[in-house]
This record gives structure tokens, C-alpha cells and sequence, in this order.
């Protein structure tokens, strides 16, 4: 079910007519729902402006021709209401086919990250796949960045000390993913187009997406509700890797932070030693 | 012969009963439903000029990517005043000048039922506009039309921007909820002998229409911004999650208020082009009860779906698909106010006047604006196409194709009535082409910009993709529409010193406001005539022509018979 327009447009242009595509299997379902609609709505408009037209031609005032004194037609009016709510009730089966397919997540494929042991893959919150199992990253607004928090990946019992990121989100492919979006300050909103439904973040309030990649790659976005001057600077890349990468890259990030940790540590072991010119010393080291 | 001079041919009697007070003080203390109207009109037309300025600064900001024209406070300052211009200073206050003038005209009145209300409602207006256009001098508001808090708490925005806007929220309100009570009595108790709700021309259905939804929604927002404003400086946390308020709370308040807001909006200006197409094809409007039906329906519902600006909130799914079939419901009633339209003219005698070529075109914009309104009525695409600038080519499609395109089919239509001259049609026309290729090359290619991932609200872009050509096309088509704009502010001025004059009736029209002289005298009419149907002023002329051919089929039959005499 591909629009006519994307039939006869140039490739380049395939966007222009239809939400983007080719990331997570979310944004494809949204685009065939927007197709069928668009092809619905192409036809509705063809329709109006084509009868517009023809009664602008046809019935445009002459010599020797007099308006017709119709005042309405019960059956024509009925006709064209229940045409009318017909469509609509088409389009609502459209959508709500299309609904549950977008908002809940599918599994894991065979080659994702392997998330059948432990416990730390184990979906937690109001969206889950259904397995049960899902990669889970909790996506934070602040002005004006954002911050992945990878849930699960610390062995501390209190759940601190998870590994995170910013700006950009590694994910594993093949691999359903689950995003808990929450704000700090303002309200923002996740949305890489490519990946599907955009969400906001309220402070206070967690919302939920997912999306699920199958091959390697870099998907870029931006923070679309209005969050203060910074606003078009709020940039999000998400960047898909095979699962081994992905492994190799946690560790890594966690070896990294563990490393910043150590360092601060000293540094306010440091600060708490330090007196007068002695804090002036710690804050040229850290 | 007796007969005939009992019942004497319908004419128009209008005698001004005392002089017409001019200058300064007179337009300043006057309660005449008429000069007030005329004061709303020019206001809010000032403020259309200011609103679509800053537009126009917001194009040439996007018209290059990576541009740094104005820097992104300016940015934000620019599109948040754009937006609460038009909205809460242009086409409200616009509408309700037309309807200042002619509700009562229309139904036969001589004023509305509270005059010095009335007058109230227009200073308390003008004030508010002044105070939301005071704080350009300090530091203007920067959040966006519709404030989303926390964002417009004083935690992230201290200065006083936010407050002039909550000052002039309260005091635009309180003029539309004074100035829709005033609408609805005056609808209510003041109609014509004879002129039964059946008989209510369509454009007094939406003004009905219009003041029920503004006294339904002016208390939320009232209440909303007072809540801001408390939050800002008084230390409560209505909108505060952290201390037990709720960040949600504040964009379910304000589009409660929000969407019936956006049929405040279309509906008056539905209301126009519904008189102003039977006019022009001389024919009566196609399916007249289902046109009035369908505008009460389309209030009805506007009422229920104000979720559907917020379906990427955390907000359960239920309430989402509430707010998404009642989205739906509502293209019903909307679809059949285009196909009547449309049947209005089927098998009409059209004349391309300049207010019929604005009211087809706003038939032809709004179409795109409604179908539009579906993809984004639906919760899947929504998310998707929310807050990018798909979203501000449907609502521009709505208010400048719809509403704007409106209100000018009503300028051209009635500016011979309140002035007694008509506009310059050649200029008119122009006006209109400029306006319509503007909107279409303004606003069309911006689907495209929001569905290529561009979000609204952001000051700058990357010269990726299309995205720098989309943006280029948008601005010239700003330029294009601003130039249509600026024929018919020529031609407004021009024409009210040097147009043809009008006389009472020149579109041959079929409402009670062409039954005086142009411009009517202060109390409207001297006789008020008995409503007999829809179109009144059809059964006066059919009156004066039937006596005028009894006349002179009497003096025929009486020649012919001297004739036969002789």
C-alpha cells in the first residue's frame, strides 16, 4: 500500500510526502497508515476542488441564464452525511488496526542481544514486549540535552550507578528497546523520525516508547516541543550497533565512568582536606 | 387604486432622528453598536498588521538554514508574539467587530441589548492589547501561545513577558465573555417580528455559536492563568509535580479552553461566507437547517476533544482514543458544511465579485486545512507529525486560508454598508490572487518540512536535505500573501474617501442590513419590517416589483380600455 504520489515522485522526494521511514518497524506502520489516509484524502480533495471548479465554470452568471431555486434536498444531504461518516468510520478501523502495532513493542529477534540471562533485562514499567524482555534505557530531558541511562547494568543493589550516556544513545540491533522519557526541568519530547512516535517528557511523569532496529546506523532527531531558547539545539542521535559491539561498548562506558568516579572521589577527598589555598590547588587538578 | 395605497410599497424609511455627533470624544464615549464595531475592526486590523510583521520576520529568519538574523530569544519573543497577536488580538476581536456591527442590523435591531457593556468589552480589549504589545519595551513573553508550563513559571522564565500575557489573557477574555453574554441576549430576546430561529440569517447561528463557546471557555483559561500567576509569584504549585501539582494540568486547562477557541475562530467566519455565497450565485443556501445543525454540532463536540493536542503526553491510551473518535465525529458535520457550499452553488448564477472570490477560495484553503486535520486526528500519525510544521501548515490552513480568507470575503461584502462606498474591484481581485497563491505557497510546502523531521518552535535548521529549499519556498510565499494583504489595506484607504458611492443594497443581498441607508443612521432602521422567510430582503424587492407592475398593469388596463372605448 504505497501512495500514488510516491509511486510518481523521484526517490528524492519519497519524504516529502510521507513520514520517514526504514528505522523501527513503528515509523513503517505510521507510514502506511498515512498512506492509505493520504490516498482517502487525496480523493476527497479532488472531489471538493473539482466540483468547486465545475460549478465556477458552469454556473458562472450569462445572458439568458437563471439561478435555480433549490433550497436543499433531504436524500442528497442524508446521502453525502452518511458518505461521509462512512469514510470517517474507514479511516477509524484503519487506525485502530494500525494502533496496537505501533505502540506495543514485538520481541527481540534471534540475533539480538541475548537478553534470556539476567535478571537485568527483565522490562520493567508499563510497556513490555510480550516475552517480558527488553533493553532498557531511561531517556532524560534536561535544557538542553539529553540523557540515556542504561536500567539494570549496575551490579549495586540500589540500582545507582547504571551506566549513561549523552547526546548519543548505542544501541544493539535486532533488540527491542524500551525508552522510560522523563524531564528534569521543562517539558521536552523524544522524537528521532526514523524510529517512530515522538513522546513528551514530562517532569514528573514517565512516558514510554520503543523501537526495535535491524541494521547498523546512525538515526538523528531533535527535542520538538518547545523547551527555551536552546530548543533547536536539543539534538538526540541514536546509533545502532551489532550486539558484540554493543557488549564491548557498555563495558567500556562503564569501565570509563567507574574511572570518572575514582577521580572525583579523590578530588572531594581532596576538597575535603583542603583549606584556603589548598582548594584553590584542587580545583586547578579537577 | 384604493388597494394599493393601503398597502403601501415596502421602502426604505431611515431618517436620522438626531445629528450624528463627530471627532475625537464622540468615538471615545460612543455606546452605538456600530462605531464600536467599527472600532474593533480597525484595532484588531492594526493588530493583524503587527501579528503578520512579525510573521514575516520569522520567514526571513528561516529563509536561509543556520541563519542568525535574530538570535533565538528574539526568535522566541517573534513567533510567541505572532501567534497570541492573531489569535487573541486579530481574528477574535476581528469577528466580533462584525458581529458588533451587524448582529444587530441583521436581526432588525437598533442596538445591542447592553450598549455601554458593550463599549466596556471594546476598552477592556484595546487595553489588553496594549499591555501584551507594552512589554516589547521590557522583555516579551517567549514561551509560545500557549505558555506550557513549567516552561512559563518564573523558575525558567523570571522576567515579566509571561505576566503581561496572563494580564492580557485576563483582559481580552473578560471583553469576549462580556461581549458573547451581550451577543447571546441580544439573539435571544431582540430579533425582528416575524424572524423565528428558522429565520436566523447564518452568520447570527454562528456568532450564537461563537459566544456560547467563549462563555464555556473564557472561565477555564480565566482560571488557568490565574493559577499561573500564582504559581509565578504567590508561591502555590498548581502546575508544580515536585510539590504535588501536576505539570498536565496546565495543558488540559488551557485546551479545554484551546480548541473550542480554534471554532471561535472558524465558526464566524463560516457564518460569512454562508451569507455571502447565496448572494453571489442568486440562489438560496443549499440545506439551510443542516448548515445551523451542523454549526451547533461542530460546537457540541469542540467541547470534547481537547486531548487530542495531547496525545505524545502520558495521558492512558482510553482518554487518547475518547478524544480521537470524537475528532473524527466532528469532520462529519464539517464535511457536510462544505458539500451545502458547494450545493449552494450547483446550478447558481455566479458572480466573480471580489467577496465571492474570497469566499470560494476559503472553501477551497479550508478543504485542505480539514483534510489535513484528519491525519493529525489520528493518535498513530499524530505521533509522528505532532509539534513539527505539519502541524502549522494545517493550522495556518485553518486561520488564513479559513478564518482570514473569511474575514476578508466580509470586508469586501460589507464595507459599502459601513462606509457607503464601494472598494475598487480591479485592486480587490488582485488582492485576492496575491492572497490565495500566498497561502498555497506559503503554507503547502511546510507538510512537506514536517514530515521531512523538522520540528516547530526551532529557530534555525541544517542545511540537510530539502529542508533549506522547502523553508525558501515558505518565505517567498510569506511575501507574496503579504502583498495581497497590503492591495487591500490601498484599497481600504483609498476607497473610503474615492469609491463609488454604494447606495443601500448594491449586491442585491437578502438580509436585513441592506433594509437602511449605507452607512445606517444611529438608530438602524425607522420601520422594522415583518420577517416573512430566510431572505428577507428578497420578499421586500419581490413586493416593490409586484406593486410596481400592479401599477402598471393598472394604468396598462386603464389606457387599454380608453382604448376600446374609443
Amino acid at each position: 500500500m504505497t501512495a500514488l504520489p510516491l509511486a510518481l515522485a523521484p526517490s528524492a522526494f519519497a519524504s516529502a510526502f510521507a513520514p520517514e521511514t526504514g528505522g523501527s518497524p513503528a515509523a513503517n506502520h505510521i507510514s502506511t497508515l498515512y498512506n492509505i489516509t493520504l490516498i482517502i484524502a487525496i480523493i476527497v480533495f479532488l472531489g471538493v476542488e473539482g466540483a468547486i471548479i465545475y460549478c465556477l465554470v458552469r454556473f458562472r452568471a450569462r445572458k439568458g441564464h437563471e439561478a435555480r431555486q433549490i433550497h436543499g434536498n433531504t436524500k442528497l444531504e442524508i446521502g453525502w452525511t452518511a458518505g461521509a461518516a462512512i469514510v470517517m468510520v474507514a479511516i477509524a478501523i484503519a487506525t485502530f488496526v494500525d494502533l496496537s502495532s505501533v505502540r506495543d513493542p514485538v520481541n527481540s529477534g534471534p540475533d539480538g542481544l541475548n537478553l534470556s540471562n539476567g535478571s537485568q533485562y527483565v522490562a520493567t514499567g508499563a510497556l513490555k514486549p510480550p516475552n517480558g524482555r527488553a533493553l532498557t534505557i531511561q531517556v532524560n530531558g534536561i535544557q538542553y540535552i539529553w540523557r540515556y541511562t542504561y536500567l539494570g547494568f549496575s551490579s549495586n543493589p540500589d540500582g545507582l550507578g547504571d551506566p549513561y550516556a549523552y547526546y548519543q544513545m548505542v544501541v544493539p540491533t535486532n533488540t527491542t528497546v524500551i525508552l522510560h522519557v522523563v524531564s528534569q526541568d521543562v517539558i521536552h519530547e523524544w522524537w528521532i523520525p526514523q524510529l517512530g512516535p515522538k513522546v513528551q517528557a514530562v517532569p514528573g511523569y514517565t512516558n514510554y516508547t520503543w523501537f526495535k532496529i535491524s541494521k547498523p546506523g546512525n538515526y538523528k532527531g531533535q527535542c520538538s516541543f518547545l523547551c527555551g531558547r536552546g530548543h533547536a539545539r536539543m539534538i538526540a542521535e541514536v546509533t545502532a550497533v551489532s550486539p558484540q559491539k554493543f557488549t564491548q561498548w557498555i563495558t567500556q562506558q562503564k569501565a570509563y565512568l567507574k574511572a570518572a568516579d575514582i577521580q572525583a572521589e579523590a578530588c572531594r577527598k581532596e576538597l575535603a582536606k583542603g583549606q584556603g589555598a589548598a582548594s584553590v590547588e584542587f580545583t586547578k587538578n579537577c | 387604486m384604493a388597494t394599493a395605497a393601503l398597502t403601501p410599497a415596502p421602502q426604505i424609511v431611515a431618517r436620522r432622528v438626531e445629528p450624528e455627533q463627530h471627532g475625537l470624544m464622540s468615538w471615545i464615549t460612543t455606546t452605538d453598536h456600530k462605531r464600536i464595531g467599527i472600532l474593533y475592526l480597525v484595532t484588531s486590523f492594526a493588530f493583524f498588521i503587527l501579528g503578520g510583521t512579525e510573521a514575516l520576520m520569522i520567514r526571513l529568519q528561516l529563509g536561509e538554514a543556520n541563519n542568525s538574523l535574530v538570535s533565538p530569544e528574539v526568535y522566541n519573543q517573534l513567533f510567541t508574539m505572532h501567534g497570541t497577536t492573531m489569535i487573541f488580538l486579530f481574528v477574535v476581536p476581528m469577528l466580533a467587530g462584525f458581529g458588533n456591527y451587524f448582529l444587530p442590523l441583521m436581526i432588525g435591531a437598533r442596538d445591542m441589548a447592553y450598549p455601554r457593556l458593550n463599549a466596556l468589552s471594546y476598552w477592556l480589549f484595546l487595553f489588553g492589547g496594549i499591555v501584551l504589545y507594552a512589554s516589547i519595551f521590557w522583555s516579551p513573553p517567549e514561551a509560545g501561545w500557549i505558555s506550557t508550563v513549567p516552561l512559563a513559571d518564573s523558575t525558567y522564565l523570571p522576567s515579566g513577558g509571561i505576566d503581561a500575557w496572563i494580564f492580557m489573557v485576563h483582559l481580552t477574555g473578560l471583553a469576549s465573555l462580556l461581549g458573547a453574554i451581550n451577543f447571546y441576549v441580544t439573539i435571544a430576546n431582540m430579533r425582528a417580528p416575524g424572524m423565528s430561529w428558522s429565520r436566523l440569517p447564518l452568520f447570527i447561528w454562528s456568532i450564537l455559536a461563537y459566544s456560547l463557546l467563549l462563555i464555556i471557555a473564557i472561565p477555564v483559561i480565566a482560571g488557568a492563568v490565574t493559577m499561573l500567576l500564582l504559581d509565578r509569584h504567590f508561591g502555590t504549585h498548581f502546575f508544580d509535580t515536585a510539590e504535588g501539582g501536576s505539570a498536565l494540568l496546565w495543558q488540559n486547562l488551557f485546551w479545554f479552553f484551546g480548541h473550542p477557541e480554534v471554532y471561535i475562530l472558524i465558526l464566524p467566519a463560516f457564518g460569512i461566507i454562508s451569507e455571502v455565497l447565496p448572494v453571489f450565485a442568486r440562489k438560496p443556501i443549499f440545506g439551510y437547517k443542516a448548515i445551523a445543525a451542523s454549526t451547533m454540532m461542530i460546537s457540541f463536540l469542540g467541547l470534547l476533544v481537547w486531548v487530542h493536542h495531547m496525545f505524545t503526553t502520558p495521558t492512558p491510551l482510553v482518554v487518547l482514543i475518547f478524544a480521537m473518535v470524537s475528532s473524527f465525529l466532528i469532520a462529519v458535520p464539517t464535511g457536510i458544511k462544505i458539500f451545502n457550499w458547494i450545493g449552494t452553488l450547483w446550478h447558481g448564477s455566479i458572480e466573480f465579485t471580489t467577496p465571492m472570490m474570497y469566499a470560494v477560495g476559503m472553501v477551497a484553503l479550508f478543504t485542505i486545512g480539514g483534510l489535513s486535520g484528519i491525519f493529525l486526528a489520528m493518535i498513530p500519525v499524530d505521533w509522528q507529525l505532532s509539534d513539527t510544521y505539519f502541524v502549522v501548515a494545517h493550522i495556518h490552513f485553518v486561520f488564513v486560508g479559513g478564518s482570514t480568507m473569511g474575514i476578508f470575503a466580509g470586508i469586501y461584502y460589507w464595507f459599502p454598508k459601513m462606509t457607503g462606498r464601494m472598494l475598487n474591484e480591479t485592486l480587490g481581485k488582485w488582492s485576492f490572487w496575491l492572497m490565495f497563491v500566498g497561502v498555497l505557497a506559503t503554507f503547502m510546502i511546510q507538510h512537506s518540512l514536517g514530515l521531512d523531521g523538522m520540528p516547530r518552535r526551532v529557530y534555525e535548521y541544517p542545511n540537510v536535505g530539502h529542508l533549506q529549499l522547502y523553508n525558501q519556498i515558505s518565505t517567498v510565499g510569506s511575501w507574496i500573501l503579504a502583498t495581497g494583504v497590503l492591495m487591500t489595506i490601498i484599497n481600504v484607504w483609498r476607497s473610503v474617501k474615492h469609491g463609488t458611492i454604494a447606495g443601500p443594497d448594491p449586491w442585491k443581498a437578502n438580509t436585513l442590513e441592506w433594509y437602511t441607508t449605507s452607512p445606517p443612521p444611529v438608530n438602524n432602521f425607522d420601520e422594522i419590517p415583518r420577517v416573512r422567510s430566510l431572505e428577507p430582503m428578497k420578499d421586500i424587492r419581490r413586493e416593490i416589483e409586484r406593486q410596481a407592475n400592479e401599477g402598471a398593469g393598472a394604468r396598462k388596463r386603464r389606457s387599454d380600455g380608453v382604448k376600446v372605448t374609443a
